[in-house]
């Protein structure tokens, strides 16, 4: 085997560089300033400033509303990440039989992932609204009571529906590749052996989508936590009362609205810590039972 | 030789062009620029263009550049961010419940009446009606930013629903008790599909409830007179009104309509027949509805002692940003724009095209020899209520730190007590245990 080497020893470091300065400017500093930014106690202008050491930490944690925060993000994830990931399952699934036109269903399957989120919110709202979106003006009418500005239920009901929606689209892209990446002989082989529809998909697709299905689980776990901003803030911007204030949307409210920058830095140093063990819990632990075919 | 000639012909048209171009440069001095973010969009921002527009051709020595920087908390994230750089914008507009926390950032701002002084530019603060002036001055009574856009929450409702409920359309509820009566009417005709609405449930059934019944909405004269205030809004008077808005929902004659200005769709688009929303949706009433509509004043408790006294304000208004590097030229150009925009033919064309209150008393008179109110009775019905009785310690606006964040405190408890999670009592006790706790804040991030 041949290996092939760099003569000039900077033309590597040459290469990657525009990638490291992104990522340095656009990732490790914002993220060393927001941490330095959590440490202090300051007024929004920066006329006034004093170290706080971890006093941010604390008076975020002893927070009840912050409790609340993570209840919702738990159940609004959770709930985000099965629904897009079996509806997209399912969807590949039947976009993966041989039918006639099947490109013109995958095609269509794929647009939604080329709507921008704040766009995909302002579409549901325009169906679900109770005054003024078809679809919440018939469910009002069959007196089912659907009202998401007041009822806390209705609107975590909606912004998970919504950013599903969003994000069926990309799901599908991949379980669609995962599944066409399966040999049919293998499938054959276990019709052979006398295997149904579904111990097929049991015991031969589903272990060898293992790969895809783990990938798209963080990448889903992700998107729920950090991408579903603009879906809540164009929808029911966190209310009513505290419905569906998730954690990066109260990021977001404390910083940018309220302007407690300590406050709001400490609660991202707070999520980037989480997004990492989170990550890191799943490669450790889920990994294990997953096969690189 | 022909290539030494070619050089120094060469040099020779250089420098003509050179010497050219410093006389014209010469000629067309540069103007001082300054920069005006605001937060309008839509008609309003084309008004204010408008306004803009006028005051560069009015003058050659200074240009004002606009720019459309997004919402108002938006506009002041943008501006907060560009002062933390270095870069403020020279002017900014600034939404009223900014005003404490701008004033309080003390090195950031150049106050107006400093301004005037410094750049010795005719300025008489009296023109400007009490309630407007106020607003934003010091408790010694110095103006700190120019008022620009203001209105005033009043009661629009749909003369045509009020026709087929057998009401008279030329007379609207004055109180809390005949609104009630009036939405049980039309509902009971089923003149409408709903009653009664709101826009801005804080700033009109809070900040301005207060101001009418002449009752604190914070103690320290509403945060006046020092960042140590602490709410009042679980005051009896604050309950029984919460009380009775959500009896009225409970009894289907009252439709909550959302945070800020959400509930504003719900009045032009004839859904409900009365709809208690700011001045400035003149506009949409305008261009969205079908039906015959009126102004009233908004509702009191006639047997409060004292009401109804004169609404507040909202709206925005114009913050003078410092930089390290601002001249007095930028200075002097960022006084003669307050002058213009601040003259009666201004404001009052303003005041005529967008449905905000005149701010002068001079630009009312300026409508009124128009004839602007004989053509729109209404239109008069927001100055009156702002200026029917002088400003008390209650009714002179709000100072307090962090108002964002206690408007959206006030939110969330009102919801949970309008889905029955909690009693209306409850629910502004807490909002001011939590609303106490953000003044707290501001008073420690501003007190060192």
């Amino acid at each position: 085997m041949r290996r092939s080497f760099f003569r000039a020893p900077a033309l590597p470091y040459l290469l990657v560089a525009p990638q490291l300065v992104l990522t340095l400017v656009f990732f490790y500093w914002p993220a060393l300033q927001g941490l330095y930014q959590s440490l202090l106690i300051q007024d929004p202008f920066g006329l006034r400033t004093s170290f706080a050491g971890l006093a941010n930490f604390a008076a975020v944690l002893a927070d009840p509303l912050y409790g609340n925060a993570v209840r919702v993000t738990l159940v609004f994830s959770a709930a985000v990440v099965a629904g897009a990931m079996a509806v997209g399952l399912v969807l590949a699934t039947a976009a993966a039989q041989p039918l006639r036109g099947v490109q013109v269903y995958r095609t269509m399957l794929v647009w939604p992932y080329a709507v921008a989120p704040a766009v995909a919110a302002a579409l549901w709202l325009f169906l679900a609204h109770p005054s003024v979106g078809i679809v919440g003006r018939a469910l009002v009418r069959w007196r089912l009571g659907w009202d998401y500005t007041l009822n806390g239920t209705h609107a975590l009901l909606l912004v998970v529906v919504a950013s599903v929606w969003s994000r069926v689209a990309y799901n599908f892209v991949f379980f669609l590749a995962g599944l066409q990446s399966i040999p049919r002989s293998l499938h054959e082989a276990a019709q052979v052996d006398g295997a149904t529809w579904f111990q097929s998909f049991r015991w031969v697709t589903l272990p060898l989508l293992a790969p895809t299905t783990f990938f798209l689980l963080v990448v889903n776990a992700l998107y729920s936590l950090f991408d579903t901003f603009a879906v809540i803030h164009a929808l029911t911007k966190g209310g009513p009362g505290k419905a569906t204030e998730t954690l990066i949307y109260k990021v977001y409210v404390d910083g940018v609205v309220n302007l407690n920058l300590g406050s709001s830095s400490a609660q991202s140093v707070i999520l980037l810590i989480l997004a990492v063990v989170l990550t890191s819990f799943q490669f450790r632990f889920l990994e294990r039972r997953v096969h690189y075919a | 030789m022909t290539r030494r000639w070619g050089g120094a012909v060469y040099a020779a048209v250089l420098a003509a062009v050179l010497v050219f171009g410093a006389a014209v440069g010469r000629a067309q001095a540069p103007r001082v620029q300054v920069e005006f973010w605001h937060a309008l969009r839509g008609p309003l921002g084309e008004a204010l263009e408008s306004i803009v527009n006028g005051f560069n051709a009015s003058q050659t020595s200074y240009r004002v550049n606009a720019t459309f920087k997004g919402s108002y908390p938006e506009t002041m994230v943008a501006a907060i961010a560009a002062f933390r750089a270095g870069n403020a914008p020279h002017i900014v507009q600034m939404f009223e419940v900014g005003t404490a926390t701008m004033m309080a950032a003390r090195g950031a701002i150049k106050p107006v009446y400093e301004l005037m002084q410094e750049t010795r530019t005719p300025f008489d603060p009296s023109v400007y009606l009490p309630a407007v002036r106020g607003y934003y001055s010091t408790p010694d009574g110095k103006m700190v930013s120019m008022p620009f856009n203001s209105s005033t929450p009043v009661l629009w409702y749909n003369k045509d629903a009020f026709r087929r409920a057998g009401l008279n359309p030329d007379r609207p509820p004055r109180t809390w008790a005949e609104l009630r009566e009036a939405a049980q009417r039309i509902r009971a005709a089923n003149a409408a599909p709903c009653g009664w609405s709101t826009a801005w449930p804080t700033w009109i059934h809070f900040e301005n409830f207060g101001a009418i019944h002449d009752v604190p909405f914070a103690t320290k004269a509403n945060g006046f007179e020092g960042t140590d205030a602490e709410l009042q809004v679980n005051a009896p008077l604050y309950v029984r009104h919460l009380e009775n808005i959500v009896q009225m929902q409970r009894e289907g004659l009252f439709k909550y309509g959302g945070r800020d200005a959400a509930g504003d769709a719900l009045g032009p688009s004839g859904e409900c027949a009365m709809l208690t929303a700011s001045s400035a949706l003149f506009a949409r009433y305008q261009r969205e509805a079908r039906f015959d509509w009126g102004v009233g004043f908004l509702p009191y408790y006639e047997d409060v002692r004292g009401a109804p006294k004169n609404s507040i304000i909202g709206g925005a208004s114009l913050w003078v940003m410092t930089s390290p590097r601002r001249t007095p030229e930028e200075y002097k150009a960022v006084a003669e724009f307050f002058r213009y925009i601040s003259n009666p033919e201004v404001s009052a064309k303003w005041h005529m095209e967008t449905g905000y209150i005149p701010i002068t008393f001079t630009a009312i008179q300026r409508a009124k020899a128009l004839g602007y109110y004989q053509r729109n009775p209404w239109a008069e019905i927001p100055i009156q209520q702002l200026t029917r009785t002088r400003p008390t310690t209650n009714s002179k606006g709000i100072r307090l730190g962090n108002m964002p964040e206690i408007r959206t405190i006030l939110y969330e408890e009102i919801e949970r007590a309008l889905q029955g999670q909690q009693s209306p009592k409850a629910a502004l006790d807490a909002a001011v245990r939590r609303g106490n706790e953000v003044l707290r804040q501001f008073q420690r991030t501003t007190a060192q």
